[in-house]
């Protein structure tokens, strides 16, 4: 870190900031009084460092590909939304829908984040230090969430393919999410992601979260062709199981 | 005759209703279809045209000039889009439509000086190739959302919802996702995906300001935003959407077409096109934007240039269709009608777009199928449709004297039933009654 550019927002534009991390191509910078702005650092797509020194506001490194976003403070609303690469890292919290949509790379909260962090994550990675708001993961459709703090309620409802490891309390999984072995494979994705997060936690106190798969398909009967094929024993049958699964909740 | 009598059907449960009844019973499952609203609904045909007379001079059908071309998003974007014609082509996603399909929109689209859209599953890069103006759908589900398509845009459509079902997400069953939508999209393959209706980091008019300023700074203020709405509170979600920013916007009535919806939201959710637009201009009028800053996209059941004009002279700035342009690429060609009979419906009849089995090759997935469909003939059919729109509405612009159809206005229209007249907010045919206005047109 040698040439560090610095954006003081006090006196100089989010839009000012943006374009400059959009024209660069490498280098570090350093933004100061970011005083809550929206959308700092959003759209970068190269292999810079950016600081932020302070809070900011919603959508801060949206969309993010590439380098490194550092946020020394909170954040607001989406941040990290849509990530694609790179890592941000925000020391203190993150209120609603953090990582929202993200599609790769690595997001660090030091602190704790809001309701629906990780919504319908992509493939990004989130590490969370403390603990994670209602309905987070909801609809995750890949990547990993961890959190080492407890998760509150409706965690992962109708979640797809992304997986979800809390080690504190769980307050109630959400529509098809369910509890799920913690194998060696998901052992070492534990242990690669708490490495690269730097937060300190044993793998093995971690619990294991994902989709039980039942809301994937519509369920749909078909009495007519049953009956045609030779009696209603199949329609008695499943009646008996109790097996009218209905459509699902969604 | 008694026989007769034993024939009687009821109104109330009449044969359709009977049939639908002993589906639901026979799959409990709801009904998913493509197409918009099948059932009567008020329309723009429910108006007609003031063509000039004693004290309106009419312009030379053949010589003078009627100007046909929009720009949306002068002032904010360092690009506005242009186009030469107001009729554009609505959001219809790969997935849902067959790579074909999207060539050959692209290909009429470029003939014609229009734009093509995006939809609920990303840009492919042969969309991009084939599409002089693209515009990108900004949708909730994000599904193959990613900033370099972003920036390779010529516009962004923040999608609130589609008229076809206001409050609902999209569907694409499991027949259409294959390994190639699936991927695009980050779900397992053959799965039925139902995408969410709300967005995952925005509620509210407050928060899509904000939202808006990040996709700006995100693409460097480059291109215009657009929020497209399903009519149900047209008014409001108006002035909401020009507060927060936009463009564009998109305002898509109950009989806007779909991919694949519940039939009972196709035709119970929302408000007619005929509807909505009067009330959307009113919130621009009176937010001092209108046939200015914010551009008005008027879309539902658009099907000729009598619609573009009577849409426009409603206050709207341009149009947009989706099902009026598959039809003009092929979809229900009678060529297909045995194939359309073997699959239990007929040309001009099918609606299975979610099915995937789409003898027309346009909303499938099935390599067969789709490579019926030529782009470069496909294109040139919507092209020639797009020009018939194009001289329908100047015909009628230029009979009431208007040098561009953006100069059409309600005064050029009157109304043949009382709802439309109090829909439109335009008098009743033969009188100076607007149903619920308090002044009267002169
Ligand atoms: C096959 C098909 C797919 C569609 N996909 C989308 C979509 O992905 N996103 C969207 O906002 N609207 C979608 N729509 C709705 C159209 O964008 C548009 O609002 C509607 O078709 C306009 O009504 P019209 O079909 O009567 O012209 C789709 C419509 C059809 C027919």
């Amino acid at each position: 870190m040698t040439d560090v550019t610095t954006f003081d927002l006090a006196d100089r534009t989010v839009r000012e900031l943006n374009q400059a991390l959009h024209d660069a191509t490498s280098g570090a910078f350093r933004v100061t009084s970011p005083r809550g702005a929206h959308a700092v650092a959003a759209g970068i797509d190269a292999a810079i460092d950016v600081e932020i020194d302070g809070s900011v506001g919603y959508y801060c490194a949206g969309m993010h590909q590439q380098g490194t976003v550092r946020i020394d403070g909170n954040a607001s609303t989406g941040l990290a939304e849509n990530m694609m690469s790179g890592t941000v890292r925000i020391t203190g919290s993150a209120t609603m829908s953090a990582g929202a949509t993200g599609h790769g790379g690595l997001l660090v909260v030091e602190g704790n984040a809001g309701a629906r962090c990780g919504i319908s994550m992509k493939g990004l990675d989130i590490v969370v230090g403390g603990d994670v708001g209602h309905m987070s993961a909801f609809m995750a459709q890949a990547g990993n969430l961890v959190v080492l703090g407890d998760a509150a309620d409706d965690l992962g409802d109708s979640i797809y393919e992304a997986e979800l490891y809390v080690r504190g309390s769980v307050a109630s999984l959400g529509t098809d999410c369910v509890e799920k072995p913690v194998e060696a494979e998901h052992l070492a994705t534990l242990t690669d992601l708490l490495e690269r997060s730097g937060l300190d936690a044993d793998p093995a106190d971690f619990r294991r979260y994902g989709s039980a798969r039942r809301l994937y398909n519509f369920h749909v009967d078909d009495i007519a062709a049953e009956l045609a094929e030779g009696g209603a024993t199949g329609i008695a049958a499943e009646l008996a199981e109790g097996g009218a699964t209905g459509n699902g909740a969604a | 005759m008694s026989d007769q009598w034993h024939l009687r059907e009821s109104y109330t449960f009449d044969r359709n209703v009977i049939a639908e009844i002993q589906r639901a019973a026979n799959t409990g499952i709801y009904r998913i279809r493509g197409w918009g609203a099948k059932r009567e609904l008020p329309t723009l045909d429910d108006l007609v045209v003031l063509g000039a007379s004693m004290s309106r001079y009419p312009l030379e059908g053949y010589r003078e000039a009627c100007g046909t071309d929009v720009v949306i998003g002068e002032g904010r974007a360092a690009k506005p889009v242009r186009l030469d014609i107001p009729v554009t082509i609505a959001g219809m996603s790969f997935g849902s439509l067959s790579a074909q399909a999207k060539e050959a929109l692209g290909r009429g689209a470029n003939a014609a000086g229009t734009s093509t859209t995006t939809g609920d599953g990303g840009m492919t890069p042969e969309e991009r190739g084939h599409s002089r103006t693209l515009v990108y759908q900004y949708l909730p589900s994000r599904y193959g959302m990613n900033p370099d398509d972003l920036r390779k845009a010529d516009a962004i459509e923040v999608v609130v919802g589609q008229g076809a079902k206001p409050g609902g997400g999209g569907m694409l069953l499991g027949q259409k996702i294959n390994e190639r939508v699936a991927r695009m999209r980050t779900l397992p393959e053959g799965i039925d995906q139902r995408s969410a209706c709300r967005h995952p980091d925005w509620t509210g008019p407050d928060d899509l300001e904000i939202k808006i300023i990040e996709l700006r700074e995100i693409t460097d203020w480059q291109v215009p935003i657009y929020v497209k709405v399903g009519a149900a509170r047209p008014y409001y979600d108006t002035a909401l959407a020009v507060k927060a920013g936009a463009d564009a916007v998109v305002v898509d009535g109950m009989q806007g077409g779909t991919a694949a919806t519940q039939d009972v939201f196709i035709e119970h959710v929302g408000i007619p096109t005929i509807a909505a637009i009067p009330e959307a201009t009113r919130a621009l009028r009176e937010l001092g934007v209108h046939r200015g800053e914010v551009k008005l996209i008027a879309a539902g059941g658009i099907r000729s240039g009598a619609d573009v004009a009577k849409a426009m002279a409603l206050g709207a700035d341009a149009v947009s269709i989706g099902t009026a342009a598959l039809i003009a690429i092929g979809d229900n060609d009678p060529v297909y009608d045995a194939e359309y009979r073997a699959l239990g419906s007929a040309a001009g009849a099918w609606d299975d777009f979610q099915a995937g089995t789409d003898p027309a090759g346009i909303t499938t997935q099935d390599p067969e199928l789709a490579s019926r469909l030529d782009p470069e003939i496909a294109g040139r059919r919507l092209a020639n449709y797009l020009q018939v729109l194009t001289l329908e509405a100047q015909t009628i612009a230029r009979a009431c004297g208007k040098s561009h159809l953006h100069n059409l206005e309600p005064e050029d229209l009157a109304a043949l039933t009382v709802p439309a007249a109090a829909m439109a907010k335009v008098p009743l045919a033969g009188t100076s009654w607007i149903p619920g206005m308090e002044h009267t047109a002169g």
